[in-house]
């Protein structure tokens, strides 16, 4: 770095300092999910506390109780939270209940463009109404539903050999949905190293989000659309089309198949777990998780390798992370905007990165060396060019919670066809869109 | 003795401020009465009847909680006549019902033999009543929590234990897990929770019984069979139905527990009454429909419970 350089940087730094220091200080609450990326958003947010001279708390809640208490303290204009990293279906109801604040404003001032961030994150994460440029919050945290396996005995020569003689191909990662049914069916059950292990663990969980979450990883992959055109609430032949109902039927065999005995209520914690203990081959979650797993002293490093959800008809993955935004009863609007601008800079996207967040910003994403930059980030570029996300209207969780029922009556409880699931579920949303005034 | 209460009552009323005195002395004993029963009444006001009376107004509203912008309309009976016609619904209520008739008979059942054992009079029956009556002791959190580990099809103990008796494979069958099972799982759990409270109010029945009715009923060379139908059971059964209207209620409103065992799975065989009340408040924030849930399950309860009390009153009375 030449002298002027170190100069200028200095003059910098002072012109920060007094800015802090005539701004009042203030004590920031951000909320979030309680996960592997927050302990590096603390991290991050040290660089922001001494920029600034605002304090930083934190907030994080346990993913199954997040969106309860999350929605819980919006709703009741509670003051908790300053920033709120919320989920991406909560936009249309943070912006239509007033929850969040419009940041279209402050962005124009301060120079932010959303053109320097992925479309479809901003897309998901940002507007409302959705692809409209009313923008709610900053993309904090890119991520998509994505697969993990264990390499290493995927490399096993009498593995490999077992499975070619078995299916007459080579053992790899599946290029397809049903390619993945076979591998896991095919480590299901098998003794490694003494020990029976299983196919795969999957999302079956019930009370929040979790078998939703993992059956559309499968939907998706089919074909499934919401509605036969966007915006027009019309369901029928689109939710309960022949593709829909081949997909919920695979994730139903999937699950009846393949996965570790007791699997009937699992969601991220229970994935990793099967993942770590070594139950499993194969297992599904979220991209935040990977860098993580990766570091795992036992079942990381050389252990592990990702792939991104398989297409079946179509390329396509389940949508995961969450924009940041500023809560509208918080009284330290201008110090949490301060934030979001601070988070916003590409240098501090790049260090979000390297600490183990999911950045979000073009600079990152389309560096050169970003692919290779961790074993999991060129899955997670070509997962993000296909995401889809769930209903993100402000009745998401009536919308949510029918498709958690319809879901797991069928898959876990073995009630009905998924035809019957399909169709019901449409029932039910219906209802809840003339409700809303919708239909 | 008396000439001493007179004397400390006039030392007191002597004591007493005469503005005070004076103000008390002007109120009646319906008045002071009041007095005392006000603050209770308010709060009984302010903490219960206020919120029923406004749930009742609200369920006739499509009011969402989470909404306050959007116009609130008056629906009439539509939320009570969904409910009424809602299957689902109906199936949780189903649930409910199993769960509530098979604690209620187990516990009563088994409590009823474990206090009769203990009321034997044997060496260490004081040591036995403190750990029978330990997981009652224990959070529904906790309590849920350990025995889904019990109940984990690969290393929990109770699929151990059955595997060892029937000599299945404990991997083969899942208590939270199976449609058939999970129903019987939490019967099982909140049994082993709460049979030890049914056995404390059997224990207090059959220790109020005299002596003397047994050693009457011996000199009558009554049989130890025929006292235990004509002097015990009739003489416990007022602590018994007391027993099964607290165990009743409790369990008809019963949501800790099953939630932290199941969450109301399997698909939806465990999603009892209150658990899918809680889902429609505040979850789904229908909160317009989910105050007519609350009123149908408040009078089922209340109805239910008052012919309770009418017929246990009645049997208290022989």
């Amino acid at each position: 770095m030449t002298t002027r350089r170190l100069m200028s940087s200095a003059a910098v730094a002072a012109l920060t300092l007094s800015a802090a220091g005539a701004a009042q200080a203030e004590n920031l609450t951000l909320c979030w999910a309680a996960w592997d990326p927050a302990n590096a958003l603390v991290e991050l947010s040290k660089e922001f506390e001494a920029q600034s001279g605002h304090s930083m708390s934190f907030e994080f809640v346990p993913w199954p109780n997040f969106a309860d208490r999350m929605l819980n303290e919006l709703n009741s204009g509670g003051q908790l939270c300053d920033l709120l990293i919320g989920d991406s279906q909560w936009i249309g109801g943070g912006a239509e209940n007033g929850h969040y604040v419009k940041l279209n404003d402050f962005f124009d001032r301060e120079g932010i463009s959303m053109d320097d961030f992925a479309p479809a994150t901003v897309y998901a994460y940002s507007t409302w109404p959705k692809g409209a440029p009313n923008y709610y919050a900053l993309p904090a945290m890119g991520d998509a539903n994505g697969w993990f396996y264990r390499k290493d005995w995927f490399a096993r020569p009498e593995i490999r050999e077992a499975f070619k003689a078995e299916h007459g191909r080579e053992l790899a990662e599946p290029t397809s949905q049903r390619e993945l049914m076979e591998i896991a069916r095919f480590f299901q059950g098998r003794e490694i190293d003494g020990q029976t292990r299983y196919g795969v663990s999957i999302f079956t969980e019930r009370g929040s989000e979790g078998i939703t979450m993992g059956a559309t990883g499968a939907l998706y992959a089919w074909g499934f659309k919401y509605e036969n055109t966007p915006g027009s609430y019309d369901m029928a032949g689109a939710v309960n089309s022949p593709e829909a109902v081949e997909a919920l039927e695979f994730y139903k065999e999937l699950y009846q198949c393949c996965t570790p005995p007791g699997y009937t209520n699992a969601y991220m914690e229970q994935s990793l777990d099967a993942f770590k203990s070594g139950q499993v081959a194969m297992a599904m979650n979220w991209f935040a998780f990977f860098p993580g797993l990766y570091a795992d002293p036992d079942t990381g490093g050389e252990h592990i390798d990702f792939f991104v959800n398989p297409p079946q008809n179509v390329p396509a993955s389940t949508l995961g992370g969450q924009g940041i935004s500023v809560v509208a009863y918080s009284e330290k609007q201008d110090a949490a905007l301060e934030y979001i601008k601070w988070f916003a800079q590409p240098e501090v996207q790049a260090k979000w990165w390297a600490l183990g967040g999911y950045s979000a910003h073009n600079s990152v994403l389309n560096d050169p060396g970003f692919p290779d930059s961790q074993p999991f980030a060129a899955d997670f570029l070509k997962a993000m060019e296909n995401v889809q996300d769930f209903w993100q209207e402000p009745a998401y969780a009536s919308l949510l919670l029918a498709m958690q029922k319809r879901l797991h009556d069928y898959v876990v409880a073995d009630q009905g066809t998924a035809q019957e699931a399909l169709d019901m579920l449409i029932e039910d949303w219906t209802e809840v869109f003339e409700d809303e005034g919708k239909l | 003795m008396t000439d001493v209460i007179a004397t400390a009552a006039d030392r007191a009323a002597r004591a007493t401020p005469p503005s005070v005195a004076r103000r008390v002395r002007g109120l009646s004993d319906r008045a002071i009465a009041w007095l005392f029963v006000a603050p209770t009444i308010f709060l009984l006001l302010a903490i219960n009847i206020f919120p029923l009376i406004w749930t009742i107004r609200l369920s006739f509203t499509n009011f969402a909680a989470n909404r306050p912008n959007r116009e609130v309309d008056w629906v009439g009976l539509r939320n009570y006549e969904r409910i009424l016609t809602d299957g689902d619904i109906w199936l949780s209520m189903q649930a409910t019902a199993h769960f509530l008739f098979w604690t209620i008979a187990l516990q009563v059942l088994i409590g009823f033999a474990l206090a009769w054992l203990i009321n034997q009079k044997f060496r260490g029956d004081d040591l036995w009543t403190t750990i029978i009556v330990l997981p009652m002791m224990l959070s529904p959190a906790v309590v849920g929590n350990f025995w889904t580990f019990l109940y984990q099809p690969q290393i929990g103990l109770f699929n151990y234990a059955v595997a060892w008796v029937t000599g299945a494979d404990p991997s083969s069958f899942e208590m939270l897990g199976s449609v058939t099972l999970a129903p019987w799982a939490i019967v099982i759990v909140d049994t082993w929770m709460w049979t030890p409270f049914v056995m404390l109010i059997c224990l207090a029945g059959l220790r109020s019984i005299p002596e003397s009715i047994y050693e009457a009923a011996e000199i009558d060379r009554a049989s130890p069979w025929r006292q235990f139908w004509t002097i015990t059971v009739p003489m416990v059964a007022p602590f018994l139905m007391l027993a099964v209207l607290f165990r009743g209620i409790e369990n008809f409103k019963m949501f800790d527990l099953v939630v932290q065992l199941t969450g109301g799975g399997p698909g939806s065989v465990t999603e009892l009454a209150s658990i899918n009340l809680k889902r429609e408040a505040f979850e789904k924030w229908r909160t317009g429909y989910s105050s007519a849930y609350a009123v149908i399950l408040f009078v089922t309860i209340f109805g239910l419970a008052s012919i309770y009390v009418k017929a246990l009153n009645r049997v208290k009375a022989r």
